[in-house]
């Protein structure tokens, strides 16, 4: 049996690519739903993290440390074998989306927090000065500055949710990694996880890419 | 006499340091008071008190035509009436020239967007830099930029335009054309305090020059007298310091 039979075998490839296309539409819809979760959460904790009275600032500092040091992993399984215990159960993507989104939410929070405190401070002042409100210097002001500052971080945060979209295979999700594993099986070889990297890589490299790109473009050091 | 702003025994400290010690002013509407002193002497504490971008002490009250200028509700109205210009001009770096000028009378005054613009390319013309409207600051000159933030200021059709040093991060070149639109504006009825270290044009704009030092109002008066004729010795220092430079 030669390495091409064994890795690259085009006769399984051909019969479980549907059930790898199926398991990369979950993975990006896990993504891109706790993706855009993570960042309303983020934007959210931020301005609480900068803005709010002085004990729900220190809330919402504690809880970006602790999703912070979580290992993922850990969180997931918690949410998805651990709640049920107190009546709450979710389905293997809810889970899989609520432990994304948490820790996603506090990294974003933390690097919203950064790009609006690289504004300078006569940008606020020039606002107030005129008249602005507070969520009108937020929207008109603060947040386009602070967008371009935060992209290529977010971008990479991103990059790291699609990433660890994988380990909800664990709670039984039919991503990628589970599809790939499963038909592995069925086809007694491991050519569709193979398949399953390209996918990734397909999938993430341009993301990469573009994130250095960005980071050239925009001079800003990489994170 | 009530002034049309007014300041009364204003307090600000930071921590334990007394940057202010208790000013009191009366400014009538249409004045053009220059504030002159030291550096430190508190001539920014003073003017960024006025519409509050600096807390002070609650038994200090200022006024601007005769509303309270305190926290709350009220205080982005007071704003709207008070048109600020900056030592380093803090425009809008991701806005069009044009688009700063209207960005306040649009969210602010809820000005219809034609109206506003019209507005904007009027100011920037009075100010004379109409042909550069659809650049974005960091393309303009100094002196330019700083003349958008003058123009931004008068979009809010300010009732006092507060001035801190607004020719002192510019190149001497560039000087003269930010003091030649405050000038003219100086004509216009507007009351103006500026903060400014051109003793030139204090002798000849302002009605009133007022010379601080540590905290407190020295030496008041018409410019032809205190620049010329000090009282008090802290102010014939500081001039002969400023006028030997
Ligand atoms: N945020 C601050 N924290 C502590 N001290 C401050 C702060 N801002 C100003 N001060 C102090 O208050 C005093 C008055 O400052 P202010 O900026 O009003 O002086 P100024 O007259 O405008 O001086 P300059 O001509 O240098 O601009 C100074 O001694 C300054 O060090
Ligand atoms: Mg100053």
């Amino acid at each position: 049996m030669d390495i091409f039979d064994t890795f690259l075998n085009m006769g399984v490839i051909a019969r479980t690519w549907p059930l790898l296309l199926e398991g990369l539409w979950v993975t990006i819809q896990l993504g891109a739903a706790s993706i855009v979760a993570g960042l309303v959460l983020g934007l959210g904790l931020a301005l609480l993290r900068l803005y709010a009275v002085p004990p729900l600032r220190l809330i919402t500092r504690f809880y970006i440390d602790i999703f912070r040091s979580i290992p993922l992993l850990v969180l997931l399984i918690i949410v998805y074998y651990a709640l049920p215990f107190v009546g709450l159960r979710l389905s293997p993507f809810a889970s899989a989306m609520a432990a994304l989104t948490l820790v996603s939410g506090a990294y974003t929070a933390e690097i919203f927090r950064a790009g609006i405190e690289a504004i300078p401070k006569g940008q606020f002042e020039a606002s107030a000065a005129l008249g602005l409100s507070y969520p009108q210097t937020m929207r008109d002001v603060i947040l386009p500055q602070a967008v371009k500052i935060v992209i290529p971080p977010l971008t990479n945060n991103s990059i790291n949710v699609v990433k660890d979209t994988a380990l909800a295979s664990v709670v039984a999700m039919p991503d990628l990694l589970k599809q790939a594993t499963q038909a592995q099986a069925l086809a007694a070889n491991p050519t569709p996880l193979i398949g399953a990297a390209v996918l990734y890589l397909a999938f993430l490299w341009p993301l990469v890419a573009m994130v250095s790109r960005m980071e050239r473009r925009f001079g800003a050091k990489g994170t | 006499m009530s002034g049309f702003v007014s300041v009364r025994n204003l307090r600000k400290s930071y921590g334990s340091f007394e940057a202010l010690r208790g000013i009191d002013l009366e400014i009538s509407k249409g004045e053009v008071v220059c504030v002159i002193g030291p550096s430190g002497s508190g001539k920014s504490t003073l003017i960024r008190c006025i519409n509050r971008l600096e807390s002070f002490s609650d038994d200090s009250a200022i006024l601007v035509g005769g509303n309270r200028v305190q926290p709350g509700r009220s205080l982005a109205r007071v704003r709207a009436e008070v048109g600020m210009v900056f030592q380093s001009f803090n425009l809008f770096p991701h806005l069009t020239v044009r688009d700063n000028v209207m960005l306040a009378p649009r969210r602010v005054r809820r000005t219809p967007r034609d109206a506003a613009r019209q507005q904007a390319d009027r100011l920037l013309a009075r100010v004379g830099i109409a042909e550069q409207a659809d650049k974005y600051p960091g393309q303009l000159s100094g002196g330019q930029q700083q003349r958008v933030a003058i123009a931004r200021a008068l979009a809010m059709e300010p009732q006092v335009m507060l001035f801190d040093e607004p020719t002192s991060a510019l190149d001497p070149e560039m000087v003269g054309e930010v003091l030649d639109v405050m000038r003219d504006l100086a004509g216009t009825g507007v009351t103006m305090i500026v903060v400014t270290h051109e003793m030139g044009f204090a002798s000849q704009v302002a009605d009133r020059v007022i010379f601080m030092d540590a905290g407190e109002v020295i030496e008041t008066g018409p410019p032809g007298r205190v620049l010329s004729a000090p009282r008090e010795p802290r102010t014939r220092n500081f001039l002969s310091a400023v006028l030997n430079h």
